[in-house]
């Protein structure tokens, strides 16, 4: 019996599916998006029409859309990996070209009345692309020089055209979901070490190269670096935004100041209050309690994908789970660091919190992938 | 290509292998992370909060100066004044209806008025500053000042507020502020932030309105340490912003003052315009109101004086009012029949009193006729039945073509609020309106600018400048920007034979200098300032056949509503033109008597860049004219300007 025919046989089918369905995952979608709706109205200073009713279309949109993937058939989404990859490729080379240049960067591209972010479609695109090839490759060769060199270009490409638009943030969430992946494949540690060690070289590499016309990142970029490692050198500069942040955080206490009560006049010149900043209004306003609360639940989402994954037999639906998962985790880990005063200031927004439509569209599309996976797993 | 199925037992070991190492390693950087989170939020809590509150640093966005109006010889229409006001946040305040009412000991505050602060500040966020009382005098300023330390929350401020030196004189052109409401903010993308601070004013009408993105500037920043009851302790650092750009307007001020003065009491508009550069020097529209009441926040009781009003003071009638033009519409038929070749200057009609087509009689205003008249004769004395028979001619597209080349049926662009396009009729419009066939009759009534024609006395002043030159002049106000002087647009000339401008220009000069012009009364004597005009009384009801026969009546037997406007368009020097100007006397009466002499006055006024000299009036006048001329209240030249300050 092919492994196609046991699919089709033990996979519930039609309707049935909403049952099979990971439903406390989609509740702890929505209850973290939520709070993301409170958070937003309240940044607003009391506006719903400001941020958070377009999030709550959005967020309505990214739920049907996630139901729609997930009912499609998991191999559906395997035999689209290679095409999807290609497609949001195609779109990252096309933004090169011809992008909208908003904040400093381009990043859009517009399609008529829609706005295309192709960094974000990649994020999911490039998981599919790398699970669906350690799906294909004999697993006793993914150490192998020629078959690790493949992957590597797979997600190098991608990242290179995500980092010329500039975004610094997007491009190390790229890197880093891809190794991911990489790493749950079982590819050798001794890549994962030899890597370490030129990123160790290139990070001495990219200060070296400082203030020569050969310069690798933006000043703005080097500005935000040498911010993180001293924000009190510039406290009223680029160091603001880090000791308010900071300020605000820590001034939360136990309980926070309340709904609604929190000082943002203060943080009112940032213009990322809503969008990477947001942790620092909940955080103020609902204090530890509230703050830790936020992280237990995005904890709880990260171990059911990650349950999910252990149940599923499936070698694509597998990594497949576990690269949306990482990809999670690396987000939240990276926003929280950066305004807990722990990273520099990268601008990485915070999943299902942060104001964006492009962001939280895909986030769910991706929670889809993972439940078509966990409902057509093998059973 | 075929894939081959890799999920061997092993295989899937070694994943899960991997997954659970990767999910141990995430769920130590999450404890990482809530132990950094304890850290700030717990451990070192006390000391964020002292740096919260006690020493913090604020942004506060710092108002730009908003950009002065001149008139186009530099003297101020509308100014910045210091505004001594107090505003309160509730954070700092605590017990913000306490502090109110220790503050109403010090100035007078009613308690509706503490209600209403109440209300606001419920509303805001805590942070936000509410205003509790502006406009304070200097005294009770520093009262507040000295008693700060029993008044937390409460902070004195000095703003800025508009206004209107010239109050009653500007008010339809250059309009009012007023502070920015929900529904401003509506609709606008980006709103700049500093639309966000509270009762920050924007242009609601008028020229404020039309050229706010001139007018309002970028907002400054400044860094403020406060201490914990909201109290500056330093200023960190500033950023100035831009303060918006000034304008000059193409109005003389002073003529503006003796337009709406001359206007009196009367429901009506004046526009002089320059006929070379289309400059506007006057448009007055009476009766006026005080702008500076609606920048202070107008009260009920006085805005109900003004909507209630039968002589409308807030509507714009110069561009906004719209009119049938009557008899100053003469010259676009005229001229339109010239033009086509139906006629010749000589072509004599003969006008027994009535002219009868498609079995119905149309009249002329004189029952007993004029005889033969021919163009300058019919212009004269304003012979309708030379006009009925000449328009039948033409026809009526080829008329209405001719009074939208003289500027009738259209918008003018100007900065000013409610411009109406006004109605030139044709056939297409008739059918896509009405859904109706043009009629005989309806050629006849537009022949002498009744039945649909509608202008509005902007654009009959257009009219008058675009014949008088023979140039496609376009109006215009604003004369400079900032120091950069607006170069007037070069006008093309009319594509109408110069020869048929001069006959009208010839027959309108007719109407104020021959024997028996309709406003020979209202000539000017003066050589060198020899007028042209055309007079025009447009009927605002109709006359039944009945009212014909028995004579019709009288306009001052009639209730004011239903009284004729009064109508006169003219320009001088007649052989030199320089100014144009455009009457209306709205339910007036007779042009000649209502709407010329004003016109003339404001012509002269004009031409002579002072009070209009006894010896350009008919000697006849001159009593009458100078006790009249004497009554005007008008403003002193150099009147004091308050609020020339920018602080």
């Amino acid at each position: 019996m092919s492994f196609l025919e046991y699919r089709i046989k033990t996979a519930p089918t039609g309707l049935r599916k909403v049952l099979y369905l990971n439903w406390p995952l989609v509740l702890l979608v929505t209850a973290v998006a939520s709070v993301g709706f409170l958070m937003l109205y309240s940044v607003a200073g009391g506006r719903i029409g400001l941020w958070a009713e377009p999030q709550m279309k959005r967020f309505a949109v990214g739920m049907v859309l996630m139901f729609i993937v997930a009912f499609v058939p998991i191999w559906f989404w395997r035999s689209m990996s290679a095409l999807a990859y290609g497609v949001a490729f195609a779109l990252l080379v096309l933004v090169e070209l011809m992008g909208r240049v908003g904040m400093g960067a381009q990043r859009w591209i517009e399609l008529g009345p829609i706005v295309l972010q192709p960094s974000e479609m990649m994020k999911f695109t490039l998981v599919m692309m790398l699970a669906s090839y350690y799906d294909w490759l004999d697993p006793k060769k993914v150490s192998r020089p020629f078959w690790v060199l493949l992957p590597v270009l797979i997600i190098v490409a991608p990242t290179v055209l995500v980092l010329m638009q500039p975004n610094l943030g997007t491009s190390i969430m790229l890197l880093a979901a891809g190794a991911a992946v990489m790493f749950c494949a079982g590819v050798s540690w001794w890549y994962f070490a030899g890597v370490a060690g030129i990123v160790g070289a290139a990070v001495y590499g990219v200060f070296a190269l400082r203030g020569t016309p050969w310069q690798f990142l933006h000043d703005y970029q080097y500005r935000r670096i040498d911010t993180f490692l001293d924000p009190t050198a510039d406290p009223l500069g680029a160091g603001y935004n880090i000791i308010q942040a900071q300020i605000a955080l820590g001034s939360g206490g136990w309980g926070g100041k309340g709904f609604m009560q929190g000082t943002q006049s203060r943080l009112n010149f940032l213009p990322e209050k809503h969008t990477d900043f947001i942790f620092t209004t909940l955080a103020e306003e609902f204090g530890f309690v509230g703050a830790f609360s936020l992280l237990a639940l995005y904890a709880a989402i990260i171990a059911f994908c990650v349950v999910s994954a252990l149940q599923n037999r499936d070698r694509f639906s597998q990594l497949l789970i576990l690269g949306v998962a990482a990809n999670l985790f690396f987000y939240i880990a990276v926003n929280l660091s950066m305004v807990m005063g722990m990273a520099p200031v990268v601008g990485v927004p915070l999943p299902l919190l942060s104001y964006g439509g492009s962001a939280m569209l895909v986030l769910l599309v991706g929670f889809g992938l993972v439940q078509s996976a966990h409902v057509h797993r093998p059973r | 290509m075929r894939r081959t199925p890799r999920d061997t037992e092993e295989s899937t070991r070694g994943v899960r292998r991997r997954a659970l190492l990767m999910g141990g390693a995430m769920a130590g950087f999450v404890a990482v992370l809530g132990a950094r989170m304890r850290y700030l939020q717990i451990d070192q809590a006390d000391q964020f909060k002292l740096l919260a509150e006690e020493n913090r640093i604020n942004i506060r966005l710092i108002p730009p100066a908003r950009g002065l109006i001149f008139d186009r010889n530099g003297k101020l229409i509308a100014g910045n004044e210091q505004n001594y006001r107090i505003v309160i946040t509730r954070e700092d305040a605590g017990d913000v209806e306490l502090v109110l009412k220790r503050l109403s000991q010090l100035i007078p505050l009613t308690q509706d008025e503490i209600d209403k602060t109440l209300k606001e500040v419920e509303r805001r966020s805590s942070f936000v500053p509410i205003i509790v009382a502006d406009r304070l005098s200097w005294e009770e300023f520093s009262k507040i000042a000295l008693n700060a330390p029993s008044l937390p929350g409460v902070t004195p401020e000095v703003g800025l507020s508009r206004v209107y030196p010239r109050d009653t004189d500007f008010a339809h052109v250059v309009g009012y502020v007023g502070p920015v409401s929900e529904k401003d903010l509506e609709g606008i993308e980006n709103p700049d932030p500093v639309l966000q601070i509270p009762k920050f004013q924007i242009g609601k009408i008028g020229v404020e309105r039309w050229t706010e993105d001139l007018l309002r500037g970028r907002a400054g920043q400044k860094r403020i340490e406060v201490n914990h009851v909201g109290r500056v302790m330093r200023e960190l650092e500033r950023i100035e912003g831009d303060p918006g750009n000034d304008l000059r307007l193409t109005i003389d001020a002073d003529i503006q003052n003796f337009a709406q003065v001359r206007l009196g009491e009367e429901s009506a508009a004046m526009v002089a315009m320059d006929v070379e550069t289309g400059d506007v020097l006057a448009i007055a529209s009476g009766p006026s109101f005080d702008p500076n009441l609606f920048v202070r926040g107008i009260s009920r009781k006085d805005y109900s004086v003004l909507t209630e009003n039968d002589h409308r003071p807030l509507a714009n009638k110069t561009v906004q009012g719209l009119y049938p033009p009557g008899s100053t519409f003469k010259m676009v038929t005229a001229l339109a029949a010239l033009q086509d070749g139906v006629i010749t200057p000589g072509t004599g009609v003969y006008c027994p009193g009535h002219y009868e087509v498609g079995g119905r009689r149309f009249h002329c205003w004189k029952r007993s006729g004029h005889g033969t008249v021919s163009l300058h004769s019919a212009l004269a004395e304003s012979c309708d039945v030379y006009f009925y028979d000449i328009a039948l001619k033409v026809g009526i597209d080829k008329i209405a073509e001719m009074g939208r080349l003289l500027g009738l049926g259209q918008r003018h662009d100007l900065p000013m609020s409610a411009i109406a396009a006004g109605v030139m009729p044709d056939k297409a419009w008739k059918q896509e309106s009405y859904g109706q066939e043009w009629r005989i009759g309806d050629t006849v009534n537009a022949s002498i600018g009744q039945g649909y024609v509608l202008t509005s006395p902007l654009q009959l002043a257009v009219m008058t400048a675009r014949i008088a030159s023979g140039k496609a002049v376009t109006p215009r106000l604003v004369h400079a920007i900032g120091s950069e002087v607006q170069p007037a647009p070069e006008a093309p000339p009319l594509p109408i034979d110069p020869q048929y401008l001069a006959e009208v220009r010839r027959g309108m000069f007719e109407v104020m200098n021959a024997q028996r012009g309709t406003a020979k009364s209202s000539r000017i004597v003066d050589e060198t300032m020899l007028m042209a005009g055309k007079t025009g009384t447009a009927q605002v009801r109709n006359i039944g056949t009945a009212e014909r026969e028995s004579g019709v009546r009288k306009n001052e037997s009639l209730p004011w509503r239903l009284r004729d406007h009064a109508l006169f368009v003219c320009y001088a020097p007649h052989d030199k033109p320089k100014y144009a100007v455009a009457v209306v006397v709205e339910h007036g009466g007779g042009g000649s008597t209502a709407a010329a002499p004003l016109a003339r006055d404001l012509l002269l006024r004009c031409l002579t860049g002072g009070m209009p000299p006894l010896s350009a009036y008919p000697a006849a006048q001159r009593g009458r004219i100078e006790t009249q001329l004497k009554e005007m209240k008008l403003r002193s030249p150099d009147s004091p300007m308050p609020g020339k300050s920018r602080a």
